[in-house]
């Protein structure tokens, strides 16, 4: 793949809460950005396991977005705390085997914020493309 | 594993999804996965038609699960689940991927849109095939109702359960049910007095033998989810005893301590203790904490001593009450958006500079001028009256960019008011547009303008300020001639924003529900769900939900009213059985899941863990945390993620 045609692919994982709905937003109100990333909604952010995230990078996605509720607003009473505290962790480990720091990223994005949303991915994109595939961890299959 | 036979509906929405998704292209790409037995891709799936092709389907190609790739699941994956259900497989083998507000409406290129959508839609796929067979879980519902808020949109959907025979508790954080409409004069477009409105209504909320009426009481605390809340109340002193208060007055009369009257808008000034109006209800006197000189017969006491009924009592102290409720109505309203804001007009320091609200009690027959129209600095007649509209409003670039809707209105009827109150007065209106939409309103205005010969300017005031002899100089333009404007008037009244109250910011925190951009509390859909919040069990009303006059207030109040009654008719709910689920073949036991739970659902039993089916959210934090994938949420296994993950990235 040369750089001219390297499109990050790029999994979000989107609480059903809030982020996914602000997800749902950004298309209501028709807030366009780029369609790199493909939306998994989970129940909560802090349902998002580390496997998850090892799992899409082996699978061979560029960049892994997990968004939650604010801080303070989970569904779940305290679901993205948990998220926050795993995730950090993951991003610790991440740099730890060598993987850039911006391959994954954490973002609470409310029901109310689907320009926010359209933003985060614009941003992630951005970051992502100069960065090139991500090859480090994706399994080398026949 | 049994072989799995998945149906694919892809729809196009009319052209919503078709515009930019190969709709086609879709339905057959799906078809050539190994778990597909059928696809389709139709104009309108949600349509009768639509509905009935994916009934048929299921039952002609003996289906077991079914992906429908349409708009968001808040929309309708309950009516394809039913479907699922109608033909007789279980709702929870349906799945929706949603190409809509997720693609087909955020992108522009169709190959990209059509890629992604097909991710979506084949990552749906191999989410359900992964899906079980599962049956609501029956829980009984505690049949009570809480309304948050004592205004007239609380006071309505209070009522309208009560009366249908529904025990209610209705929580007030001021010492007296009423709200803001106790505040007004008359109201538009009839002129009828607020009070006479209102009033009785509040007595029957006092009276009704349904009603648990907990005013100057907050709510700090909500647990449970939708049938079963535990709400927990501070109830704040009130240093009297409402049985007990004979209302004589005495103690206000003795009370050294004067503050600004909130009621009054700091129009006029009462005591620390104080009845907010003669109507309150409860019909008691409150001892206002923070301005008494300190609860203290050594310090003052003056009140207790006066008090011949012995009703004051300074040993009463905070009360947390727990109460259980299927419903949750909230009823929050609005604040005006502060005129400190609008600096342009004086930042609120400007003399005879007054809110909508003040203006409303210099009206009132029961406000500071006993309904004489006077200025607060003089108290002479003022004679040359500007009403400015739109001020915090519809300015996106400095205040807020929404209509809040009735100030066209109630400007209109205070430029009548003050006629009727001053004919030989003046009163000029600066507006941007009339909006006038509602029965009678039209000719509401026309009838300011014509009969009571308002002066309508249409054009804004850039600025204010007073004059040395005293008058407050407006300067502003009119843009139908072109001309700039200036005129001294004696008094100005700012038709403020309405903002979501304070009240209201601090519900949607504690009860976990969501708020839209500018603050008012979000319904689960604009058109189809306007009273529903999205947690489910937890309704709107009122102003809290978004700007609105008294008439829909009470509609919605009463539409809230019917959703509760409508959710509590029968003696069990169920509950969605996407719960946590434990494979004991894996637990070790070591209590990580039960950690971290939010709900205290899990704990163990002979070494194992065990959920509580009713308790069991279905979040997933418990899947996240065990290290050796023996717990999960139903439909929501790691082995189904993975997949779906695979899905996303084309594999």
């Amino acid at each position: 793949m040369s750089e001219q045609t390297y499109e990050p692919k790029i999994v979000a994982f989107l609480c059903k809460w809030c982020s996914s709905a602000g997800s749902d937003l950004a298309g209501v109100s028709r807030i366009q950005y780029p369609a790199n990333a493909t939306p998994i909604q989970v129940p909560c952010s802090g349902s998002v396991s580390p496997m998850y995230i090892l799992s899409a990078l082996k699978k061979g996605a560029d960049g892994v977005l997990v968004s939650g509720c604010h801080i303070g607003d989970c569904h779940y009473l305290e679901g993205n705390y948990l998220a926050r505290r795993k995730l950090h962790l993951v991003k610790e480990l991440l740099q730890f085997v060598g993987i850039e720091e911006n391959r994954f990223r954490m973002s609470w994005v409310s029901a109310a914020e689907g320009a926010k949303f359209a933003e985060v991915v614009k941003e992630f994109v951005d970051d992502l493309r100069p960065m090139g595939p991500q090859e480090k961890l994706k399994a080398k299959r026949a | 594993m049994s072989e799995k036979r998945t149906g694919v509906f892809v729809c196009h929405c009319g052209n919503n999804i078709a515009a930019t998704v190969d709709v086609k292209k879709v339905a057959e790409t799906m078809a050539q996965e190994g778990t597909v037995a059928f696809s389709k891709d139709y104009v309108y799936m949600c349509s009768d038609p639509g509905q009935s092709s994916v009934i048929e389907a299921i039952k002609e190609h003996r289906l077991d699960s079914v992906v429908v790739s349409c708009c968001s699941p808040n929309l309708h994956e309950g009516t394809f689940r039913e479907n699922a259900e109608r033909a007789g497989i279980s709702g929870f083998t349906c799945e929706i991927a949603n190409i809509r507000e997720q693609c087909a409406w955020v992108h522009k290129d169709r190959t990209e849109a059509t890629e992604k959508a097909i991710k979506i839609s084949r990552s749906a796929i191999r989410r359900v095939a992964g899906n079980k067979k599962l049956d609501p879980i029956a829980v009984p519902v505690t049949r009570r109702a809480m309304v948050i808020g004592g205004g007239i949109a609380g006071i309505q959907a209070a009522l309208d359960m009560a009366n249908a025979g529904l025990d209610v508790v209705l929580v007030e954080k001021l010492a007296t049910i009423g709200g803001h409409i106790l505040q007004l004069s008359e109201t538009f477009p009839t002129l009828d007095c607020s009070q006479c409105i209102l009033s009785p209504k509040m007595v029957e909320v006092s009276r009704h033998p349904k009603i648990k009426l907990l005013t100057y009481s907050e709510v700090k605390e909500v647990s449970g989810s939708v049938g079963n809340f535990e709400v927990k109340i501070l109830k704040k002193p009130t240093f009297v005893d409402a049985e007990t208060c004979k209302l004589c007055d005495d103690c206000a009369q003795v009370c050294p301590q004067v503050v600004s009257n909130e009621h009054d808008l700091g129009l006029t000034a009462r005591r620390a203790i104080h009845i907010p109006f003669a109507q309150a209800i409860p019909a008691s006197y409150t001892l206002d904490e923070e301005a008494c000189l300190g609860l203290n017969p050594i310090r003052c006491g003056k009140c207790k001593d006066v008090c011949e009924a012995g009703a004051i009592n300074y040993d009463m102290r905070p009360e947390t009450i727990t109460e259980n409720v299927g419903a949750i109505v909230v009823a929050t309203g609005f604040d005006l958006y502060p005129q400190e804001k609008i600096l342009e007009y004086g930042a609120g320091n400007v003399a005879d500079v007054l809110d909508g609200l003040q203006f409303e009690r210099l009206c009132s027959a029961s406000g500071p001028t006993q309904g004489h129209v006077k200025r607060p600095s003089d108290r002479t007649e003022p004679k040359e009256v500007v009403f400015i509209q739109c001020v915090g409003s519809r300015d996106p670039a400095q205040h807020c960019a929404y209509c809040s809707k009735i100030c066209c209105m109630y400007t209109a009827k205070h430029a009548r008011l003050y006629k009727h109150h001053v004919p030989d007065g003046k009163a000029y209106v600066f507006y941007i547009d009339i909006r006038s939409g509602g029965k009678n309103y039209e000719e509401f205005v026309q009838r300011a303008m014509e009969e009571d010969e308002t002066v309508y300017l249409r054009g804004r005031v850039s600025k204010l300020h007073r004059t040395k002899d005293g008058k407050v100089r407006v300067m502003g333009v009119d843009t139908l001639t072109g001309q700039n404007v200036e005129i001294d008037a004696d008094m100005v009244v700012l038709a403020l924003a309405m903002q979501p109250s304070q009240g209201t910011a601090d519900a949607a925190r504690t009860l976990k529900i969501g708020r839209d951009k500018d603050g008012f509390l979000a319904e689960a859909h604009p058109k189809l769900k306007p009273v529903e919040s999205v947690t489910g069990g937890i309704y709107l009303a009122g102003c809290a939900q978004g700007p609105k006059d008294i008439p829909e207030t009470v509609s919605q109040a009463s539409a809230a009213a019917s959703k509760v009654l409508a959710l509590l008719s029968k003696p069990t709910l169920s509950h969605a059985p996407t719960i946590a689920t434990v494979r004991n073949s894996h637990c070790t036991g070591c209590e990580m899941c039960v950690t971290a739970c939010p709900y205290d659902a899990i704990h163990l039993e002979n070494g194992k863990a065990v959920v509580n089916e009713v308790l069991c959210e279905g979040c997933g934090s418990c899947s996240a945390t065990c290290l050796r994938a023996a717990i999960s949420v139903r439909n929501t296994s790691p082995m189904q993620v993975h997949e779906m993950i695979e899905a996303c990235l084309s594999l």
